[in-house]
């Protein structure tokens, strides 16, 4: 019995931290998000973390990875989203694990090794207008003729759509039940990508129009079908809500450190049980959340068929619970909180970010009902 | 991470499986319920977590989780019958006790000859429990007690009382406290029961006139009181029994749900009701896990303490929610109560006994400071 990280993965922790401490502080996020008409993110962060290894951590070692699994990429998700730190790590991580486990050898020998070294950035495309977040909303045609494979829809809330070079598209053959996963690289013909700006500017969401594309069969992953394309939004629920996680104890941090600093009535703030119970709250959720979120790192990485329940209930907590976190941090700072300059509000956009991505709170409640037995 | 356990310690469980195979009341009849407690006793796991030396189970953590697990899995009936004895009298009397002590409570305890009760509140002391006032005076060999405690459950059908009494004004509250074994019995003590909001009386009032205690029955130093009656003995901290307590309630909830209609319709049907059901499940997954951590940390030899709060606190919110779902599930006749309600009654008997749970081992409110105050470090209350 050991619901704990190794002493390799705390050392894999402390190494993350300590590169986004010296190279990517809340004034260096802050210069790269806010930069009109930029990326969004550096290129010169994504080889370094390409180099340290952060992008290949689950990739299997044949392909140049140093296969690891989700409960090691979960503890680097943690310390990005504590750190806030801009990149397409969380949509690279998603097309990686897209092809890994339903891509053929020879697909994975062709994109895995450049989706590791930082030479292409990936990303996953699978919601669609309605905004559904489950197969039964990909509507994006699929037409097969000969060795080719057109695509013609629309993809919504696309991960780094705009800097993405290898997408995994969700799609569904013709009019049939039948689901796919195809990979389109950037610059196909009838490809058209673009982002959206969004309220945290620490993360990038897109709109992919495909008019006509035309793939090769075998950019079609052999093993993605419906279970494959739930299975991504399983694992994509997951990447987002342990970013948000540290990103939130972040948020109590900051909260916390203020409240004993900040003297009113000839008190500090934390004094107070109206502001320090708030944040014991904060503390009970942040902690209860991790758990939920480590859980359910290990039921990927021993494929448990508890796995859909297990990301459910970690989703569902941190889209309820997380967004109300981030607003207190702000009420308890005060006016400060709702300053441009202060940090706060940072921390607040990524939580509210969360709440939607890859299903809501609404949405995980109701399958955690259903698959209860209710 | 890894969810398994031992060999040696899945034997363990083999070794508890069979014991419920042999022993577990089939029929709930009194002659069945002494064998299984006499049984448990010869097995020694009653007090399982406890020092072989004083009688105990000497378990180690993960047996201690492993046997409450298996327990939980079939609704056993408890493993010994003096609750308070078993659960923090009995500890402290082996951290603390003479060794005279040792041998006139233990094997009682274990054996569950008579009840024990605890006198820790005061009308004027609840969460504020260090400012307690009931006075004990040193007389020759004896202490003389005046005061008065309140809300110390079982203290009418108790042999025995665990009292916290204050021997010297102190500026620090917590020192001149000292703790004191009496019998109940003992001249000058009177009990008066406390009828609850449930239309119970589990509690009572318990008054001190020039009680007399000899001084053998203190327990610990004078003045040290307070230290006593906070055990360091190695309890697991999983919560795998409180979980799979609320797994069950929640089961039970999820089954009303199924036959009862709400608004005209199956209440499982309910969207408000399936939101409320699959909430506490979350949260009860949550307990469990947290819990898990917590285990993890002490069998690596970390001390694990003002993090329970959280699982504290998860589980208050449970308690009262678990309660109110079951009524508003079950609609208009959730009002009616005993024979005229469902299930004879059973929902709105837990709508209105959760503060035995939620209050008794410190309002949620001092959960929460106990979590600022410790983890987060932020200054204390005045």
């Amino acid at each position: 019995m050991n619901f704990g990280f190794t002493e390799e993965q705390e050392l894999l922790r402390s190494e993350v931290r300590k590169f986004l401490d010296a190279s990517c502080p809340l004034e260096q996020v802050r210069k790269i998000t806010e930069e009109a008409g930029g990326a969004g993110f550096s290129r010169e962060h994504w080889q370094h973390i390409a180099d340290l290894g952060w992008l290949g951590l689950a990739i299997p070692e044949l392909h140049g990875g140093a296969g690891l699994g989700w409960v090691d990429l979960v503890v680097v998700l943690e310390e990005t989203g504590r750190s806030l730190f801009p990149s397409p790590l969380v949509s690279n991580t998603l097309a990686a694990h897209a092809i890994r486990r339903f891509g053929s050898a020879k697909q994975q020998s062709r994109w895995l090794p450049s989706l590791g070294n930082g030479s292409r950035i990936g990303t996953v495309a699978l919601l669609e207008e309605d905004g559904l977040p489950s197969p039964d909303g990909v509507r994006l045609a699929g037409r097969s003729a000969g060795k080719q494979l057109t695509l013609t829809g629309e993809k919504w809330l696309v991960g780094d759509a705009a800097a993405a070079d290898l997408i995994v598209v969700a799609f569904r053959k013709g009019k049939s039940k039948e689901l796919g996963l195809a990979v389109v690289e950037r610059g196909t013909p009838g490809l058209a990508a673009r982002d959206l700006p969004g309220i945290d500017l620490t993360k990038r969401l897109g709109r992919l129009e495909l008019d006509r594309v035309k793939i090769p069969r075998d950019a079609v992953l052999p093993k993605g079908n419906a279970a494959a394309i739930q299975h991504l939004f399983d694992v994509g629920a997951l990447a987002v809500t342990a970013e948000a996680v540290g990103a939130a104890e972040a948020a109590l941090q900051l909260t916390s450190a203020y409240a004993k600093q900040r003297i009113q009535f000839k008190h500090p703030i934390g004094t107070f049980q109206g502001v320090k119970h708030p944040l014991a709250e904060m503390y009970v959720d942040v902690q209860s959340v991790q758990s939920l979120v480590y859980y359910a790192a290990w039921c990927v990485d021993h494929g448990k068929k508890e796995l859909p329940l297990a990301v459910s209930r970690a989703k569902a907590y941190a889209s309820e619970a997380l967004p109300r976190l981030g607003i207190d941090t702000i009420q308890l700072h005060g006016g400060i909180g709702y300053t441009w300059e202060y940090d706060a509000h940072l921390y607040l956009k990524r939580v509210k970010w969360l709440r939607p991505a890859f299903g809501d709170a609404d949405w995980h409640y109701e399958r955690v009902a259903a698959l209860g037995g209710l | 991470m890894d969810f398994d356990f031992t060999p040696e310690d899945e034997a363990f469980r083999a070794e508890v499986r069979d014991f419920i195979k042999k022993y577990l009341p089939k029929k709930g009849r009194p002659e069945e319920l002494a064998e299984w407690q006499r049984q448990a006793r010869a097995k020694r796991y009653v007090g399982f977590s406890w020092p072989e030396e004083v009688g105990g189970g000497g378990g180690t953590l993960s047996q201690q989780v492993i046997l409450k697990e298996e327990l939980a899995r079939v609704k056993a009936p408890a493993l010994g019958t003096c609750f308070m004895g078993l659960a923090w009298v009995g500890p402290s009397i082996i951290e603390y006790g003479s060794e005279e002590q040792k041998q006139k409570f233990i094997p009682d305890i274990l054996d569950g000859k008579y009840q024990w009760c605890t006198g820790y509140s005061e009308p004027g002391s609840g969460s504020d429990l260090a400012a307690l006032s009931t006075r004990a005076v040193r007389d020759g060999d004896d202490y003389v007690v005046n005061g008065q405690k309140i809300w110390t459950s079982i203290a009418m059908w108790s042999k025995w009382i665990i009292l916290l009494v204050r021997t010297e004004a102190s500026e620090s509250k917590h020192e001149g406290i000292t703790c004191l074994l009496v019998e109940m019995d003992s001249p000058g003590i009177t009990v008066r029961p406390i009828k609850n909001m449930a239309g119970g009386s589990v509690f009572a009032e318990v008054f001190f006139d020039n009680v007399r205690v000899p001084v053998a029955n203190r327990l610990g130093e004078e003045g040290q009181g307070w230290k006593v009656t906070v055990s360091a003995l190695a309890h697991e901290r999983s919560s795998i029994a409180e979980v799979a307590g609320l797994q069950r309630t929640l089961d039970e909830v999820r089954a009303l749900a199924r036959k009862s209609k709400k608004n005209g319709r199956s209440a499982a049907a309910d969207p408000g009701v399936r939101a409320r059901v699959a909430r506490a499940d979350v949260r009860i997954e949550a307990m469990r896990l947290n819990g898990l951590r917590f285990l993890t940390r002490q069998l690596r030899g970390e001390h694990v303490g003002p993090e329970t709060s959280v699982n504290k606190l998860q589980r208050a919110k449970l308690e009262v929610e678990l309660g109110e779902l079951a009524l508003e599930i079950e609609g208009g006749i959730g009002v009616l109560d005993r024979e005229a309600a469902p299930e004879n009654g059973k929902w709105q008997r837990m709508a209105l006994s959760w503060p035995e749970v939620v209050i008794g081992g410190g309002t949620p409110n001092i959960q929460k400071n106990i979590i600022a105050e410790r983890i987060l470090g932020l200054p204390k209350d005045p």
